[in-house]
């Protein structure tokens, strides 16, 4: 029996509903033993990370909502001196609001930054998943609640195993084990537009090869003379494209540490 | 913790439980949380429709925005007014010191430059105070404004106490100008009627149809992730990911790489801001040089086209074909591109999402608006309109709920019956006064044949003391009550002496906003009353502060998404109507009253209690609005009093109605748009309410409005010409102002609120790092500039900047992105705050009011529109932050 969370990462929009719903659980008001009042402002026991990439107009912005990771092996319960930290039996970590110090030495310690210190009251405090709400009813925490597109979903690790295969976790070596996993999480891409400069046409069905060690992908330009090389991994890519009646062009060692746009390509009619 | 009870409520976000502890508070209650709704085995079966081979309904579950989900925080914000204010240094009888409103020194903490009064003593100044201007001046010398959304509710909300309110004294309406319809009521109309919507097409039983047969959609200014179409939350995601699922492609054209294109897009065109015209000619051309438009719709369907095509080729006055070489020029869109997306467009059943709601919104709030929302229209009647899965649908209206199902939505009227300025007289008057005894008020002043006056010229009137202009906003009466000519004062009216402010702020909505600004300390503006929820932006100009408290402090009724008046079928956008009984769920914060008790308690001292109330409550009007709809016909009172919503049941056997479609096969309108319900609106009931009947490329209203200017010795007008068209913006990238101010700003709707309502107000909103950005202790606005435009100036990620041009100085927090081209900038509008860091309306405000640096204009010569969606600005670093 082990609580889990999966987020699918394609299907976050980035609207904050569930940062927003976090507060309205938890700030004003107090659910000990299981939390203390989240302040107004300044904490974000759910928040939601924006990474934008490419370049116009190959763009993609993905947006990663982050929480405690209720890890298997949590690396704040190891680094808590007061044994305020603990971790339930349905696998949530919760920190008890009644033991806790205020030390932050769990802050420090936590490989995700999820923790938070409130100074006011001296203690740390993060997301409990909502456990007061599990306890009395209710199956899933707000942020799942509120998301209007169904990218959060929460529930039994082993109910979940068909959306948990093939996810991903943070810093997954840091060994803590994390229990939100990420779908969909995806990797570098490198895009472009095959045009013929003379005609103002693009090109279609023009066939795009990356090379990269020994490895190679293929796809083909679309409608628009699109190609989108989608879920590299970082390295060093050599793309060619070639079009029936035009000379080919290569791009050698692109890497995708940033993903790539080539912009529109111009291709030379072949000659004779 | 107290006794927990679960209440229902709704908002411009949604409809949503509201659990309360009532017994916190000493039994005034406390709200703990608030979340959407779901349906339970008791409420109807939903909707089903058959697909492509699957089936598909509603969702069990209503959605809300985070602006709803937050709302707690702004109920017991530190920025409520708990008390009434007084301005110091104002005497309504002797010294007034109007040059020193906005200087907010001294006085009560809570409410710097205000001292507070008893209920009795601002009931007294400000009813005294009516009673002497209307005997020492003359009738209609007070204005009441009424800026939108900032609450919810069909009893409570403006067009109902308000308006009978200010019928009940004889109150000038500063009346709305249709601030996200403008190109579609002051362009479209003249394209093809739909006065009942303001210009804006049918929607109604498109989703099944959709879901059916379209292969493509091309998102057209359009970005129902953030918008929503209107108050309908998130209602629309399920479809376009059920759309998605089935492999329809989806094409954005979009200066701003918006939400809807970032979890959607398969293409992203970003057009100069100001030149998507140009892109629509270009498609025109290219469809008719391949032939690839649809002929047969064309010739039936449409007026005008041989002037059209003859522009299009290049064969017209100006001489120039709308090549896609033409248009990569205007547009920055290379040639090749245009093609291909105009031969995809035909090649495919391509449905037009544009704007919010299939029109509204978007492109047509900017300079251009008008013209492009009558491309739009050409571009549509080019592919034809109303064959199945083709058309113009923005995923947002037309779900198949029961559309025979009588409730109107707030702008019907309420308890005001007011049938002159709000859609009362479509229906509601008669079931909600007819035979019960209570009676409406209708306006005596604010009437075609009387006064009233613009909202976005309010400040002329008061800093000038007069203003001329032409056509009404929201009126939908005809094509032509646009011609009509209208002043202030009108003749053998007096000048306005008080100014009475309702709602949210104007400064962070309307254009060049220091305007409003200067107006507040305007000697012409004698005495500024306001109904404040919160001490914010501009509140903090009034004279007199009367507290007022939200919806979830009162009694109310509404259904989710239903505005209704000129969006006919609001209701349609949402995949079930819940209709809810909007409980009292708290007690009013502080010494705060519902607008209703506010302006009953005006009119107890007034002497017009009796016509205003006729003893009633609010819970009271609430029930007689109830017996006025259908609800009575599916659950009696005591229990829709108690369970708090009800689900109107699907009518799975109700004819289908799709927009269009009876047009398109020259048939009787079918279909429940109100020009239904207007027969001299058209010849035998058939066609569209144009002279032709047919989509007028070739407007014939604009020709007889042209002819009306010439005989007057008058020239044509230059910003509206009969011919669909493109005219190069008059601000906007690489036109007016672009030496000075090269940067060219798009200022959508707000994503974190609504207008004004979520934003600031100390509320939980504020901590989104997409909505506003701290620094040195303060949330500033947010400006979205591309990586490239940031370079040159030196500017970085979260850098605090100052956007100006001639119109004024704004500071915000700079998100540098590639989600916008070089030379083009993003920021919503609507702050709520208003923070200048020196004399109010002639320094910088740190606020984030964008709309200080929109144009004052017109959206054309002989309009009442606005244009404020771009404007150009330079943008430099700010180093002023580390001094807060």
């Amino acid at each position: 029996m082990t609580k889990a969370f999966v987020i699918d990462v394609a299907l976050c929009s980035g609207c904050y509903s569930c940062q927003i719903a976090c507060k309205d659980e938890h700030c004003g008001n107090d659910w000990r033993p299981y939390s203390a009042p989240q302040p107004d402002t300044g904490q974000f026991w759910i928040k939601v990370n924006e990474k934008p990439c490419g370049t116009i107009p190959k763009v993609r912005v993905v947006y990663t909502p982050v929480l405690c990771n209720h890890c298997a092996s949590p690396a704040c319960i190891a680094a808590c001196k007061n044994g305020a930290i603990f971790k339930r039996d349905d696998g949530l970590v919760l920190i008890d609001p009644g033991k806790c110090k205020g030390c932050a030495d769990c802050a420090k310690a936590c490989p995700y930054g999820a923790i938070y210190e409130n100074e006011a009251l001296g203690i740390a405090q993060k997301c409990s998943g909502c456990a007061h709400l599990l306890d009395n009813g209710y199956a899933e925490p707000r942020c799942v609640e509120a998301c209007p597109t169904g990218a959060l979903a929460f529930g039994e690790e082993d109910g979940l195993a068909g959306d948990i295969k093939g996810a991903a976790v943070l810093k997954p070596e840091t060994g803590s084990y994390p229990k939100v996993y990420y779908r969909n999480v995806p990797g570098q891409f490198i895009a472009g537009t095959a045009y013929d400069p003379e005609l103002k046409e693009v090109i279609e069905h023009a066939e795009v090869v990356a090379v990269t060690g020994g490895k190679i992908l293929r796809t083909w330009t679309d409608d628009f003379g699109d190609f989108w090389l989608n879920d590299l991994a970082v390295g060093s890519y050599d793309v060619t494209i070639a079009a029936a009646g035009y000379e080919p062009k290569n791009f050698s060692g692109l890497r995708t540490d940033e993903c790539v746009n080539l912009g529109d390509i111009p291709l030379a009619p072949k000659v004779g | 913790m107290g006794k927990i009870v679960r209440k229902t409520n709704s908002s411009t976000g949604g409809p949503v439980f509201v659990d309360v502890d009532v017994e916190a508070n000493g039994g005034k209650g406390k709200i703990v949380r608030m979340y959407p709704m779901d349906l339970v085995d008791e409420d109807p079966v939903s909707w089903e429709i058959e697909a492509r081979g699957k089936t598909y309904s509603a969702p069990r579950k209503t959605t809300y925005n985070c602006f709803t989900a937050g709302f707690k925080a702004m109920l017991s914000s530190k920025r409520r007014v708990l008390y009434p204010l007084k301005r110091i240094g104002f005497d309504v009888n002797g010294e007034r010191n109007i040059e020193k409103r906005g200087t907010w020194e001294g006085g009560d903490p809570l409410y710097p430059g205000y001292e507070r009064i008893s209920w009795e003593e601002a009931t007294d100044i400000v009813a005294n105070e009516i009673c002497r201007i209307k005997r020492e001046y003359g009738p209609a010398a007070i204005v009441a404004e009424s800026s939108s959304h900032h609450m919810w509710g069909n009893v409570g909300y403006r067009h109902s106490p308000l308006f009978r309110f200010m019928n009940c004294v004889g109150i000038t309406y500063g009346d709305h100008n249709p601030d996200s319809w403008e190109g579609w009521h002051w362009g479209a109309v003249h394209s093809w009627g739909f006065t009942g919507g303001l210009g804006n097409p049918e929607q109604w039983d498109l989703f099944e149809d959709h879901m059916k047969h379209t292969e493509l959609i091309v998102f057209w200014s359009s970005d129902p992730e953030t918008n929503g179409g209107i108050y309908s939350a998130y209602e629309s995601h399920i479809r376009r990911r059920w759309l998605k699922e089935m492999g329809i492609q989806m094409i954005f054209i979009d200066p701003y790489f918006n939400h809807t294109a970032e979890i959607f897009a398969d293409k992203w065109f970003s057009p100069k801001i100001g030149t998507d015209t140009a892109l629509g000619a270009a498609l025109c051309y290219v469809w008719i040089t391949e032939d690839t438009y649809d002929h047969e719709f064309v010739e039936k369907c449409v007026f005008g086209f041989e002037e059209f095509k003859a522009y299009i080729l290049g064969k017209g006055e100006d001489g120039v074909a709308k090549t896609a070489e033409w248009a990569e020029a205007e547009t920055g869109i290379p040639a090749h591109d245009i093609r291909a997306l105009a031969r995809e467009w035909a090649k495919k059943k391509t449905t037009f999402a544009l704007g919010g709601l299939g029109g509204w919104g978007g492109a047509c709030r900017g300079p251009t608006g008008m013209e492009w929302s009558r491309m739009m229209i050409a571009v549509a009647a080019m592919q034809g309109l109303g064959e199945p899965g083709s058309g113009i649908w923005s995923t947002q209206q037309g779900m198949p709920t029961d559309y025979g199902f009588y409730f109107p939505g707030y702008a019907e009227g309420g308890i005001s019956g007011d049938c002159d300025n709000s859609a009362a007289g479509a229906e509601l008057v008669y079931r909600m006064f007819g035979g019960t005894g209570s009676r409406p008020v209708p306006s005596n002043v604010n009437v075609p044949s009387s006064q009233f006056i613009p909202r976005f010229g309010i400040p002329e009137c008061f800093i000038d003391g007069k203003l001329k202009w032409t056509g009404k906003g929201f009126i939908g009466a005809s094509i032509e009550q646009q011609f009509f000519r209208y002043q202030y004062p009108a003749r053998g009216y007096p000048r306005i002496q008080m100014f009475y402010k309702y709602g949210g702020p104007m400064i962070g909505t309307m254009g060049a906003t220091n305007r409003y600004v200067k107006m507040y300390r305007s000697k012409l503006m004698p005495m500024a009353v306001f109904n404040a929820i919160w001490f914010e932006g501009e509140t903090r100009f009034g004279d007199i502060i009367l507290p007022a408290c939200t919806n979830f402090e009162r009694w109310d009724i509404s259904e989710f998404g239903n505005c209704g008046g000129y969006i006919p079928g609001s209701f349609s956008q949402t995949n079930n109507r819940v209709i809810t009984m909007q409980q009292k769920c708290v007690e009013p914060e502080g010494e705060s009253k519902s607008d209703y008790e506010i302006f009953r308690l005006l009119c107890r001292k007034l002497g017009v209690e009796g016509p205003y109330s006729e003893g009633k409550d609010d819970i009271d009007w609430v029930k007689q609005y109830f017996h006025a709809t259908d609800l009575p016909k599916i659950i009696t009172w005591e229990r829709f009093l108690e369970k708090g919503y009800v689900i109107v049941p699907p009518n799975p056997d109700r004819p289908k109605t799709p927009a269009f479609r009876w047009f398109r096969e020259g048939r009787e309108q079918d279909s429940p748009q109100p020009s239904q319900f207007r027969p001299g609106d058209t010849v035998g009931r058939k066609g569209l309410q144009t002279q032709s009947g047919k989509i007028e490329l070739l407007s014939q209203s604009l020709l007889r409005f042209d002819a009306a200017l010439v005989e007057e010795g008058l020239e044509p007008d230059e910003t509206r010409p009969p011919l669909t068209q493109y005219i190069k913006p008059w601000t906007g990238w690489h036109y007016e102002d672009t030496e000075k101010y090269p940067l060219a700003v798009l200022t959508p709707h707000p994503r974190f609120s609504f207008h004004t309502m979520g934003d600031g107000k100390d509320a939980f909103m504020n901590d989104i790092k997409d909505h506003r950005v701290r620094v040195g202790g303060f949330d500033y606005w947010i400006i979205r500039i591309n990586t490239d435009d940031a370079e040159a100036r030196g500017i970085r990620d979260g850098d605090l900047v100052k956007a100006y041009n001639d119109r004024g100085e704004v500071i915000l927090a700079a998100q540098i992105t590639e989600r916008v081209p070089a030379g083009t900038c993003h920021s919503y509008e609507s702050s709520a705050e208003y923070f200048p860091i020196g004399e109010p309306g002639n320094s910088p405000d740190r606020g984030g009011c964008v709309n200080i640096l929109s144009s004052g204009k017109w959206i054309g010569k002989h309009t009442s529109g606005m244009a404020t969606e771009h404007f150009c600005v330079e943008v430099e670093k700010w180093d002023g932050g580390n001094e807060s």
